[in-house]
């Protein structure tokens, strides 16, 4: 039995600045990888802010960014993929 | 992770303005963002670029952009751009306004300038209805939307925008949604490149006061169903373009062409005119 596979590192990283966000759900909904979900917690406006839930099927493509009208998140694609 | 990392497009923002005053699942920030795209994508130095809104929540944008931006009195952007441009021919002018700032109080400035093939680019966030004051009917309001003004059902025809720019003399006219960000974005570097009016209108969501009233949900369902109806017709006619109340959008790139620019028909005249004794004007040196 070959060894496991070794865990693919993902290819983009999200960030988000929680206390701008509004919690209107776009880059939620249309992230192609499904990375964004709306966390449990509550920003001082009282809004769910999204987190990262799978982080590693970011692949930095920036959209959640270029849809977010509260300019809260965007993704940057990582410089070297092992 | 941290909340310190810094948005890449905080340069072209300012951000001690923000959190901005538009309501959760507004499209305008998004529409920002892709101009912010289009004008990373155009190479311009930012002190070439200049921003001119009226009144209204999209006319809030010229206040929220990190460039030469200018807020201007109500339906009258397209009045104050033309002059900055004639005053300054080598600034890239773009005039960014709501649909009832552009096409009811400015609808004659509209018009003219289109004619007059200012070199102009016109942004025109469309949400329906007026969104500042309280959702009353503008002449973008699809027949049967229910607004503040007409509560059992708006019975004037709309204005097509794609139409009005095209058959006043418009050379380029695109339509896209706040769905479609990257095409967006295109649009509105093309239209920034381009010598002559441009115009780009943008679809985007009122929550609050359209979509509300409407039954449309909020901004994430009025966002979902521009993509479910949205269809790209790219080089249609642009009578057939009509937007109905809850049907299909036809988006996309319907006019592309070449005309001589208001400027350049004016250097060329004095020019035949003067001779040699005519300069053209190219702005403070």
């Amino acid at each position: 039995m070959a060894e496991a596979k070794k865990p693919k590192s993902p290819k983009g990283t999200v960030a988000i600045n929680v206390e701008l966000c509004k919690g209107c759900g776009f880059c939620i909904a249309f992230c192609p990888s499904g990375v964004l979900e709306f966390s449990d917690k509550f920003n001082s406006k009282g809004y769910h802010p999204p987190h990262a839930a799978n982080p590693e099927k970011c692949v930095g493509c920036g959209l959640c960014g270029m849809y977010c009208p509260d300019f809260a998140i965007f993704g940057t694609r990582n410089k070297e993929v092992a | 992770m941290s909340p310190t990392t810094k948005n890449p497009r905080n340069q072209y923002l300012r951000t001690d303005r923000m959190p901005h005053i538009w309501c959760p699942g507004c499209g305008l920030g998004t529409t920002i963002n892709c101009f912010i795209t289009a004008v990373e994508e155009c190479g311009l130095p930012l002190d070439l670029i200049s921003v001119v809104s009226g009144i209204g929540c999209t006319g809030r944008i010229a206040g929220y952009l990190k460039l030469d931006s200018f807020h201007t009195t109500h339906g009258r952007p397209i009045p104050f751009a033309t002059g900055l441009k004639l005053a300054n021919p080598k600034l890239k002018v773009v005039v960014f306004s709501g649909d009832g700032d552009l096409c009811a109080i400015g609808g004659n400035h509209f018009i003219h300038a289109a004619r007059r093939n200012m070199d102009l680019t016109i942004i025109c966030v469309n949400n329906f209805t007026y969104g500042m004051t309280g959702g009353q009917v503008t002449p973008t309001t699809p027949m049967e939307a229910v607004s503040s003004t007409t509560p059992y059902g708006n019975i004037e025809e709309p204005f097509n925008l794609p139409f009005l720019a095209d058959c006043s003399g418009a050379v380029y006219v695109a339509r896209w949604t706040t769905f479609h960000v990257r095409q967006a974005a295109k649009a509105m570097r093309e239209a920034i490149q381009k010598n002559g009016f441009s115009f780009v209108e943008i679809i985007s969501p009122c929550p609050t006061l359209y979509g509300r009233r409407n039954k449309l949900g909020d901004g994430l369902k009025m966002m979902q169903a521009f993509k479910d109806n949205s269809v790209v017709c790219n080089d249609a006619d642009t009578r057939s373009v009509a937007l109905d109340f809850r049907g299909k959008i036809a988006c996309g790139k319907f006019v592309d062409r070449e005309k001589t620019s208001f400027l350049d028909m004016y250097n060329t005249k004095m020019a035949e005119r003067f001779g040699p004794f005519y300069e053209p004007y190219e702005g403070v040196k």
